[in-house]
């Protein structure tokens, strides 16, 4: 029996992308439940798709994050995790902080 | 499964230095990160004990990681420096509202005394312009020695890059280098301690140390030529991240044929500050807005300055292209 999982991700966006999501920096979502787990290439579709206010060009490129946005996941570096093959878990934190704004 | 940080083989690693590619652990990166900026800082020279150091604040990430680093390192080596933050308030409101209450937030945080000087102090006018200048002035205004500022390898390698696409040749070879010693009475010596620190490392930096930083587009910066470049070295980073590195390597040891010709750097004909030109931009835009030609500190307008200088009127057709657009 394929388990009803749901998938509890909290999202955060700093250094300015909060920006590009009406300025709201914590997002809580639920992502719909489906057979597979979810990885973080889905994530950011579902999130072009449902949070992403404005220029998703300046958070998005391909099907992957914009170049000069880091990544955390549960406060590491995405690099350390398999980038966008990262299976998330419920209750994840995902981080998502933009180095292209101001120094 | 986690991956165990590469130096103490203890702890979880929380970031992949662009660098190195090493896997590290919180307090292993941070350890790392100041002690390259104290080998950049020692092998350079950069400092002398008993110096007063004005650090360049923002209240962005550059600055206020160059801030608490300055101070960490200050106290851990004993540099003995007197160090303080200075700030330039442009007037621009909204933008240098909010950076000015995060610096001020971070004089109290780091215990280190601030000035804020304002463009209306120093010019009578409060607008957006040339915050180099303005840091000299305050800094003279309070005996200072010397002005760090928060640049960093990609600030740097952008410089580069973006000095070769404008063939400034002149900038190409100085734009990196460490320090600059005094051009003349008006104007301090500058460092960039942080030259070699990777902006990925800058903001996990100021993220794990959860430092008090402002971040929002400055309205007035877009710059989409600059935007080009710097997206263009940031796709080289994701492919190969010493990118970065390479080209401020590049920039570091480029020679220039002798067979160039180098601008002369003069002063300004009116106030006596270092200008490439005749009069230097501050007052290009002063007498730009005296004379109702607000366009006049935009741009290059070069072969005017003779006239400026000598107070004579332009012509129409030069005033034309000078007047603020209607709408």
């Amino acid at each position: 029996l394929a388990a009803a999982a749901l998938w509890d991700v909290l999202g955060i966006l700093l250094g300015g992308a909060e920006l590009l999501f009406d300025g709201v920096k914590e997002h809580h979502v639920t992502l719909p439940s489906q057979s597979e787990p979810w990885n973080m290439k889905q994530l950011l579709v579902w999130i072009g798709q449902n949070l992403l206010k404005e220029r998703p060009e300046l958070f998005v490129q391909g099907d992957d994050v914009r170049p000069g946005i880091l990544v955390l996941i549960n406060d590491a570096d995405w690099e350390l995790m398999g980038q966008l093959d990262y299976e998330l878990q419920d209750k994840d934190n995902v981080v998502f902080i933009s180095t292209l704004h101001g120094g | 499964m986690p991956i165990q940080c590469s130096k103490c083989t203890e702890q979880r690693a929380v970031l992949k230095r662009p660098k190195t590619g090493q896997s590290l652990c919180k307090e292993c990166f941070f350890i790392v990160f100041e002690e390259e900026i104290h080998h950049t800082i020692v092998s350079a020279q950069l400092f002398k004990p008993g110096e007063t150091v004005a650090i360049g604040a923002s209240g962005g990430k550059d600055s206020t990681v160059l801030a608490h680093v300055m101070k960490v390192l200050n106290e851990r080596y004993k540099y003995g420096l007197n160090l303080m933050l200075l700030s330039v308030d442009e007037g621009i409101t909204g933008y240098r509202d909010d950076s000015l209450e995060t610096v001020k937030r971070n004089q109290e945080q780091y215990d280190l005394p601030l000035k804020i000087v304002s463009y209306e102090e120093l010019y009578g006018w409060t607008m957006d312009a040339i915050v180099k200048q303005a840091l000299d002035r305050g800094a003279k205004l309070l005996n200072v020695d010397k002005i760090c500022t928060g640049h960093n390898a990609d600030d740097l390698a952008e410089t580069v890059l973006m000095n070769v696409l404008r063939g400034d040749i002149a900038r190409l070879r100085r734009c990196t280098s460490i320090s600059t010693s005094s051009g003349g009475e008006d104007v301090l010596p500058r460092c960039k301690p942080l030259k070699y620190a990777y902006e990925k490392e800058i903001v996990l930096y100021a993220y794990f140390k959860k430092l008090d930083y402002f971040s929002t587009e400055c309205i007035y910066s877009p710059n989409a030529y600059r935007g080009h470049a710097r997206a263009f070295l940031k796709d080289l980073e994701s492919v190969r991240p010493s990118a970065i590195m390479a080209v401020l390597h590049s920039g570091e040891n480029l020679s220039i044929k002798e067979s160039v010709k180098m601008p002369v750097q003069g002063t300004c004909g009116r106030c006596g500050y270092i200008s490439s030109q005749a009069l230097c931009k501050a007052c290009v835009l002063l007498e730009g807005l005296n004379r109702g030609l607000p366009k006049l500190g935009i741009g290059k307008h070069h072969r005017l300055h003779e006239k400026l200088l000598s107070q004579q009127p332009l012509s129409n057709a030069e005033e034309r292209k000078l007047k603020a657009v209607d709408f």
